[in-house]
């Protein structure tokens, strides 16, 4: 039998602490206010964190793999401005592989870059933030993209519709997260991606081509992104060119949230949404309580240092770190 | 020539390489392009360019010595904004309402107050907990943020006060006064990269974190102090650039983090540490401010700058990473 001790509990605490705060925030913001456990009220969280989720779970696959991906915002603005545009010019049925072949060429693009180049992704991700945000608003004219005829196209059932009485975003998102989290878990090539980040120099040793599972993590990150453009075109039915201006950096917190290490090499799909559904619920709870939206930008600093800071504490045993 | 020295020569020089073809480029371009009949090369054009420089080149000087020191500092956009709104409420207060103009003084004391206070919270993060740093500004970045909008709510904070208006707007030897805070810091802050044991220990951390602990640097104390110096210069530009202006929106500074990384990019610093230089930052500040002035100059808008910048960026790591010896002498993978 093992004995509980202390440094268990300490140990137990750090690592779980994140969920641990999680449950005392659902508590409070309950006892605060009960329509927040509103089965309505819950539907609507996942909901609204559906394009979040969605691309933070293309970004776990880059991140596991050891790089950062800065450009999925200005990438997510882009997808929905072309879908928008093509929609009106191709129909839907054309315009929405158009999109998916146009958004995964800019993913095989910073793919090659990082994976076949080495170029640090941060700063090649940081470009292509520049870069794809210009060719936005160079493809769009400047201009806000809408739909013309918007009641008669079906193009609004991945935004607004549900299918086995669930709204389209939350299946797409639920089914996309179950799929990528197999692969991730259960496949050899998730097992790459960890040994990719885990161990650059060992994985190639090993005889894994580091560059093409590197590619491919960027691949599978354009194509959520996709996902998500698609999710908020059909959602809004048209669009400014700046939608997903500085999403890049939500995903990124809601992944580290989620226990991901920006050293690669540790994460889950499973994890992530948690951290999703984490940043979703706090913002709507504190909402609920009657603060303003940008309260929640100080509380997710707070969370996010905390959560790394405990995650941290727990590996290396000590609260404080070791530096003089 | 030694290739190493022809190389090194390339890399310092480079930067100095494409302002002067940017120029000459806008130039020539700019008498075909141009729908304005001012030549590129125009003496106030340039002193514009400098004064605009400004901002983005003060705070440009402190994530040099953070990128050098290994770290990075992404909330330098909130910081700016908040000092930006504590200038200009505090010139309101009625406690200085007897000081007169003697409020200024005060109030840019308070604003470079809340910068240092600001970058010391960063560095005390940074330095206690052991979080990289890319996610403690990522973090405080959304925080101060918040805070800029907990000041006063969505609506902007105005203040003009002319004095200060004046004063900013003074030229002296023919430079604005924002020129001459950028050229002072450049020049500080180069001294102190160059000429000093807290600047050289900055390059020794950065090179080998590792090594510096075990040569007795005390890593923690020091990379706290510089984040307390960027914080203070986001604090400066923000003084610099709000004594003129006078209004502040809670969205000001969103993306200068990113300008500012590229600029100390372009210049030659590397984001793992242990290399750069402040003059070559200067040199990539106004690299950027060139290439803006002279994309509007020739007729492009907004969204080509957005590109050609990004592409450069990309470009600019890859001659860099084709030029670097050292790359050729790592582990072929």
């Amino acid at each position: 039998m093992a004995q509980l001790t202390k440094s268990d509990i300490g140990g137990f605490l750090a690592r779980q602490g994140i969920l641990v705060a999680f449950a005392v925030f659902i508590i409070g913001f309950t006892l605060a206010n009960p329509r927040f456990l509103d089965p309505d009220n819950i539907m609507g969280v996942i909901r609204s964190s559906a394009i979040l989720g969605v691309m933070a779970l293309g970004v776990t696959f880059v991140v596991i793999s050891g790089n950062l991906d800065l450009s999925v915002g200005s990438m997510m603005s882009f997808s929905t401005i072309v879908v928008l545009d093509l929609h009106d010019k191709l129909g839907p049925t054309l315009a929405i592989p158009a999109m998916f072949a146009m958004t995964l060429c800019l993913g095989a693009l910073i793919g090659f870059l990082v994976g076949y180049l080495k170029l640090n992704s941060l700063i090649v991700t940081l470009g292509m933030l520049s870069a794809i945000h210009g060719l936005t608003l160079t493809y769009s004219g400047g201009k806000n993209m809408d739909i013309a005829d918007k009641e008669g196209t079906w193009f609004s059932v991945f935004g607004q519709g549900d299918a086995l009485g669930i709204p389209v975003p939350i299946l797409l998102f639920v089914l996309l997260a179950a799929f990528l989290g197999i692969v991730l878990a259960k496949t050899p090539f998730g097992r790459k991606v960890y040994a990719v980040g885990g161990n650059g120099v060992a994985a190639t040793f090993s005889g894994i081509r580091r560059a093409r599972v590197v590619f491919t993590c960027y691949l599978a990150s354009a194509f959520c992104v996709a996902t998500a453009g698609l999710l908020q075109a059909s959602r809004s039915m048209g669009s400014q060119n700046t939608v997903g201006q500085g999403l890049e950096l939500e995903v990124l917190a809601a992944v580290i949230l989620g226990g991901a290490s920006l050293l690669g090499g540790s994460g889950t799909i499973f994890k992530t949404v948690i951290g999703v559904l984490m940043l979703g619920f706090i913002q709507n709870g504190l909402l609920l309580v009657g603060l303003q939206f940008y309260v929640q930008y100080v509380v997710t600093w707070v969370i996010i240092i905390l959560a790394v800071w405990l995650d941290i504490a727990a590996k290396r045993g000590t609260l404080w770190s070791p530096i003089a | 020539m030694q290739a190493g020295t022809l190389s090194t020569f390339l890399k310092r020089g480079a930067i100095w390489g494409f302002i002067l073809f940017e120029l000459i480029f806008f130039s020539v371009a700019g008498a075909f392009l141009s729908l304005s009949d001012k030549a590129f090369m125009d003496l106030d054009n340039m002193l514009r360019l400098f004064k605009q420089s400004a901002p983005i080149g003060i705070i440009a000087m402190g994530m040099t010595i953070i990128m050098i020191n290994g770290n990075i500092d992404l909330s330098v956009g909130a910081t700016f904004a908040l000092c930006a709104i504590v200038l200009l409420d505090s010139l309101t207060w009625p406690i200085f309402a007897g000081l007169g103009d003697w409020v200024i003084p005060v109030s840019w004391a308070l604003a470079l107050l809340t910068g240092v206070l600001l970058g010391a919270i960063n560095g005390l993060i940074v330095w206690k907990t052991g979080v990289d740093a890319f996610i403690v500004t990522l973090g405080s970045m959304l925080g101060y943020r918040g805070l800029v909008f907990m000041y006063n709510g969505e609506q902007p904070t105005s203040h003009l006060n002319w004095t200060l208006v004046d004063f900013a707007e003074t030229q002296f030897l023919g430079l604005h006064t924002a020129t001459w805070f950028l050229l002072a810091v450049t020049l500080v802050i180069w001294f102190l990269m160059t000429r000093t044991i807290h600047g050289r220990n900055a390059y020794a951390i950065g090179d080998n974190r590792e090594a510096a602990v075990n040569a007795g640097i005390r890593v923690g104390p020091h990379m706290m102090i510089n984040f307390m110096i960027i914080g203070f210069l986001a604090a400066l530009s923000a003084v610099v650039f709000y004594s003129e202006s006078g209004s502040v929106n809670p969205n000001d500074g969103e993306l200068y983090e990113l300008w500012i990384i590229t600029a100390v990019v372009l210049g030659g610093t590397k984001l793992t540490g242990g290399a750069g230089s402040v003059i070559s930052t200067f040199g990539g500040v106004l690299a950027i401010q060139l290439l803006r002035k002279g994309l509007g100059h020739i007729g492009a808008d907004t969204s080509t700058v957005n590109l050609v910048i990004g592409l450069i960026l990309i470009a600019v790591l890859y001659l860099d990473r084709q030029l670097n010896r050292k790359g050729a002498e790592e582990l072929k993978i």
